[in-house]
């Protein structure tokens, strides 16, 4: 009896995390057109309900209607399963993430994360890199030299970025002893000094780099990056096949946002009056605005730039700083 | 000023030629480089630049079938005849000065004389497909009955569009509800124009 309720909450979670993540992907997509609009003294779309707020059902009914082409020479199951693994395993990494404080509903306490399993830092990482398999196969499965490029890009800078961001977070583990992210949160409790991004700074700016590099922001979406790839591993796809890479970057760019903020800046821990769910909000939404602040406002890099950085300067800092937090906590 | 002086006509005073950062020739010249561009917080610089522009809130858009450019009267666009303001019969004499001038002989009138024996024109049409909206035509008329409007959106199915007199005549509803103002466009005169007129010593 236990078990089933248990199952069925799960269910009913993992539902809720799907459509709501889904929706808030999508919204993003309208409010990143919107921030940039601004940034760049434009409107943006305003012809499609107020303000252009339904222009998300336009696109929605375009993307879903459009015909769905599959080139000629491509191979045709892996070009039409990629980008489902691109979406899943978006959605598939939020399994372990809480996304506000625990509550209760009708005088049952809910747990809003889907499943606490202790090694929830690990399993997050690990889902993120099998992600990438998402725009490798898309780009070798298109026959066209530009996603082929794309997915060449694609597994080399993900890849060397894992390595970055699985270091990066390292040391605050270290510190912390746990790969939770419930335990991550518990340590911050002590108010807006005892975030890690004090202790760790260095460990910060480098995921945070990395986080823009895991979901192919700018400045280090060279994956796709049009001047010199057409639309990279993209350049294939139409219509909803197209969408679901879309909506797996925005997803994955919510998770990393919902990530940094567990990790770093306190998780949803209350500050002064402030409840936890909305510091939560409030962390969320800064680092999804700074996503699109950044692509507003930065130039892209080239590829051989962006591994110079990840190899010689990013990988030995996280080497640098995972050595100094072990001889400081010794 | 000396040959040498001439010879030097790129290099305005104030111009100051930028060669560049210095090339680093070794390893710590190199590491320097990049610690000093990673620690100078230009990066945060542009962040600050477009996040200025959003909270300034200075938008450019023109919402373009709801809102329409405002042109100034020197635009030079379709043609209009104007209507005589005490009579609100057409300003146009028929003299033929605008066929005559035309440079690419897309004017092309018809006039006869009436009953009154006085000067009609029956046929007025303007071949767009020809016109250069030179604008020698508006400075010709001498009744000031021909002038360019501001009417900027020229897409047409047909070519003779917009180019026959009833067209371009200011139609009498309009003309009847004062909507025809005195300086619609290139070639008329200005609403200020008593002000610029000198008079001449013949006048005292």
């Amino acid at each position: 009896m236990f078990e089933t309720a248990v199952l069925v909450e799960t269910i009913v979670k993992a539902i809720i995390v799907v459509a709501v993540v889904a929706g808030m992907a999508g919204f993003a997509t309208f409010i990143e057109r919107k921030v940039l609009a601004f940034m760049q003294r434009r409107l943006g779309p305003m012809n499609v309900g107020p303000y252009g707020l339904l222009q998300l059902a336009a696109d929605g009914i375009k993307l879903f209607t459009k015909e769905d082409i599959v080139p000629q020479n491509a191979v045709k199951p892996i070009f039409m399963i990629a980008p489902v693994i691109a979406a899943v395993t978006a959605f598939v990494a939020m399994a372990a993430v809480p996304y506000f404080p625990e509550f209760t509903l009708f005088g049952y306490v809910i747990h809003p994360i889907i499943s606490d399993i202790n090694v929830a830092l690990l399993y997050v990482m690990g889902v993120a890199s099998v992600g990438i398999y998402g725009p490798l196969l898309a780009g070798m499965s298109s026959s066209n030299k530009w996603s082929l490029l794309g997915a060449a890009r694609a597994v080399v800078q993900m890849l060397s970025f894992e390595v970055v961001s699985g270091l990066s977070v390292l040391a605050p583990i270290m510190m912390i002893g746990s790969l939770s992210l419930i335990d991550i949160n518990d340590y911050q409790s002590g108010g807006v000094t005892s975030w890690l991004v004090w202790k760790q700074p260095l460990a910060f700016i480098l995921f945070a780099m990395a986080g823009f590099m895991e979901t192919n922001r700018a400045p280090f979406d060279t994956i796709e990056f049009e001047a010199e790839v057409v639309a990279g591993y993209a350049t294939e796809y139409s219509g909803m096949r197209w969408g679901l890479f879309f909506i797996g970057e925005y997803a994955n760019m919510i998770t990393i946002s919902v990530l940094v903020s567990i990790v770093f800046m306190g998780g949803y821990n209350p500050v002064w009056f402030i409840p936890g769910s909305v510091m939560m909000l409030l962390k969320v939404s800064f680092w999804v605005f700074l996503f699109l602040w950044v692509r507003a406002a930065w130039p892209h890099i080239r590829p051989d730039q962006l591994m110079w950085v990840c190899w010689k300067v990013l990988m030995p800092l996280a080497v640098v700083n995972i050595l100094l937090t072990g001889f400081a906590l010794i | 000023m000396e040959l040498r002086d001439f010879k030097q006509r790129n290099i305005a005073p104030g111009y100051i030629f930028f060669e560049g950062e210095q090339k680093p020739e070794n390893g710590w010249q190199a590491f320097k480089k990049v610690v000093r561009r990673s620690l100078k917080g230009e990066l945060f610089v542009g962040l600050w630049i477009v996040f200025r522009e959003m909270i300034r809130f200075d938008i450019h858009t023109l919402q373009y079938p709801a809102q329409k450019m405002e042109m100034t009267p020197r635009y030079r666009a379709i043609h209009r005849l104007l209507r005589l303001f005490e009579s609100g019969s057409e300003r146009c004499i028929g003299c033929g000065l605008c066929e005559k001038i035309c440079i690419a002989n897309c004017i092309r009138m018809e006039t006869h004389v009436d009953e009154k024996s006085r000067k009609v024109v029956s046929e007025y049409s303007i071949n767009f497909g020809r016109c250069i909206f030179c604008g020698y035509c508006a400075e010709v008329c001498p009744e000031l009955a021909i002038v360019h409007g501001a009417e900027y959106e020229n897409a047409s199915e047909q070519r003779a569009h917009f180019g026959l007199k009833e067209d371009m005549l200011t139609p009498l509803d309009t003309f009847r509800a004062k909507q025809q103002k005195e300086f619609p466009g290139f070639g008329a005169l200005s609403d200020n124009a008593d002000e610029n007129v000198k008079q001449t010593p013949l006048a005292y």
